[in-house]
């Protein structure tokens, strides 16, 4: 078995107190059985975030591994979003959010002091529920972030990264004649497949994803889905989703937000078979609490 | 086992028919096996041609159980528990069909059997190992309704008692056989009867592994005793294939 390549399918139950504490980002973590690794990527542990006077995560302590596909589920207003956004430390920008805890990628402090925000940012991508493409060319809405993150030399590079992100979004084929109209002459579909060849241009080791589907049809939506999955290959990937099918096809493991706490967080088909918690089952089986 | 109702209330109806319709299956598959039973031991060839014919109610019940499910998926989508519910139903479903084919079986075994003549004294083992069956089949569905998978773990156990039972019989009759040639056409069919019986068990023990996933979301993953090589060469060699 190739230890290195190895997905994670399986990381422990980090809800109910288990002995994560010891666990660290971008270190091998033997299973139990010794048969399998995995590699955390990033870590939450005891976050506490607040609006103003409003708490509105209580001691989130998550992992998510590296390579493969995290799902946060959850009813609206839990904390998915807000979670999400700890990440990329993008709650900075909101005035009055605050946060307390520990958030580390490969190890490292994101709240460290002497950190780059906007070198994290191009570490951790991020895609929103609206596609929201520059208005700018479909050139230049790719070539935008190695532009300012100097990742071209030359033109000839940039032109290159720029079809390469296109490709692997699945979306060069249908622009390939038009790189120079506007994104946002393109389809929501294809408006959310630009967001995330945006995302993937700056080669980012983690792409967050806030709704990326809410707004498409079936088909797009299916052809974003087949997209994370062949993303996870070089990407670590966390995905909020109101689709709890789409949850289960997309990612192997499922983190479920409930009133701002982590009720459980388990391997995906774990939780949508036989999920340990009353309130998951509830959530994912509609039923009333 | 159910925690509170489903927001949509046509789901909460759905599964409950569906539950309703793998209990009425039970039910009737119980009354075909206990008459089996005792249209061989009362030597009554119209009750065996009636649990002939009755067998179709079960096989229709059976269809109606894959449609609702087939609809319950594609429509519903059911996630954990209920996913697990349809499943098992499924399961359910088709071993209780089969336990009704094998009861059809007897029935079919039962009428030459009384043509014949002939009663062998071995034929007095049946009813004993089929209430065995009929009482784990009978535990296995109130487990099923009770969602109470340690029952349905005693149920599981009690199939050795019957594989023993098969066992010991078997020999019986080759002893019987062994005796006077002219058992030997009598007793192949109550060898085949005992052969029905103790694949019913079996197909309980399914519905227990059935009701163990469902209840606790996990196999029923115990070692189970292994019976001896010759009694495993016993009970596997001669496979009913009617
Ligand atoms: N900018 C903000 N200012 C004040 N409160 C906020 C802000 N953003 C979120 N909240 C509050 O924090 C809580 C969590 O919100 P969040 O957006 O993280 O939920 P969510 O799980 O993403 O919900 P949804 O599924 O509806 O997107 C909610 O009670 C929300 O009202
Ligand atoms: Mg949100």
């Amino acid at each position: 078995m190739n230890m290195e390549n190895n997905r994670p399918e399986t990381v422990k139950s980090v809800a109910g107190g288990m002995a994560i504490d010891t666990a660290v980002t971008g270190e091998k973590n033997l299973k139990m059985d010794g048969t399998e690794e995995t590699t955390i990527k990033m870590s939450a542990r005891n976050l506490d975030v607040f609006y103003g006077e409003k708490q509105a995560l209580f001691g989130i302590d998550l992992d998510v591994p590296e390579q493969s596909v995290t799902a946060l589920i959850g009813p609206s207003g839990c904390g998915k979003s807000t979670f999400l956004r700890c990440l990329n430390r993008m709650n900075d920008t909101i005035d009055g959010c605050r946060v307390d805890g520990d958030i580390r990628i490969d190890q490292s402090d994101i709240y460290d002091r002497a950190l780059d925000v906007v070198e994290l940012r191009a570490r951790i991508g991020m895609v929103f529920q609206k596609p929201n493409p520059f208005p700018k060319s479909i050139y230049d809405n790719v070539a935008y972030g190695p532009k300012i993150h100097g990742l071209a030399q030359d033109k000839d590079e940039l032109d290159e990264i720029v079809r390469s992100s296109l490709e692997r979004a699945g979306l060069l084929k249908e622009v390939v004649d038009r790189l120079d109209s506007p994104g946002t002459g393109l389809s929501g579909g294809q408006q959310q497949r630009l967001c995330i060849a945006r995302a993937i241009a700056v080669s980012p080791e983690v792409i967050l994803m806030d709704e990326p589907c809410s707004a498409l049809d079936p088909i797009a939506t299916a052809h974003i889905e087949e997209l994370i999955d062949e993303l996870r290959e070089n990407f670590t990937i966390v995905i909020v989703t109101h689709n709890m099918q789409q949850a289960a096809r997309v990612s192997q493991q499922t983190a479920f937000f409930h009133l701002g706490i982590l009720v459980e967080c388990n391997a995906t088909n774990e939780i949508f078979t036989s999920p340990s918690d009353e309130r998951t089952q509830g959530y994912i089986t509609g039923r009333y609490g | 086992m159910t925690t509170g109702h489903h927001i949509v209330k046509s789901y909460d109806d759905e599964l409950k028919a569906l539950n309703d319709t793998i209990i009425e299956m039970a039910n009737l598959t119980e009354i075909q096996f206990e008459s089996a039973i005792q249209a061989l031991m009362n030597q009554d060839t119209e009750l065996a041609y009636k649990i002939i014919k009755d067998d179709d109610r079960i096989d229709d019940l059976n269809h109606e159980v894959d449609e609702m499910t087939m609809k319950l998926l594609a429509l519903r989508q059911p996630m954990a528990m209920d996913l697990r519910n349809v499943v098992a139903a499924i399961k359910i479903s088709s071993d209780l069909e089969r336990i009704a084919d094998y009861a059809t079986n007897m029935a079919r075994r039962t009428v030459p059997l009384i043509n014949e003549g002939t009663v062998i004294r071995p034929i007095h083992n049946i009813p004993r190992m089929g209430e065995a069956v009929i009482e784990m089949l009978k535990n296995v569905v109130d487990a099923y309704i009770a969602g109470d998978a340690d029952k349905a773990v005693a149920v599981w156990h009690a199939d050795k008692a019957v594989d023993e039972m098969y066992v010991s019989l078997f020999r019986e009759l080759l002893t019987y056989m062994m005796e006077d040639a002219s058992h030997i056409t009598p007793c192949t069919h109550v060898l085949f009867i005992a052969k029905n019986i103790e694949r019913m068990g079996d197909h309980v023990t399914n519905v227990c592994e059935t009701v163990y996933y469902l209840v606790r979301g996990e196999p029923l993953r115990e070692d189970r005793v292994r019976k001896t090589r010759t009694d495993r060469l016993l009970t596997d060699d001669i496979e009913t294939k009617e």
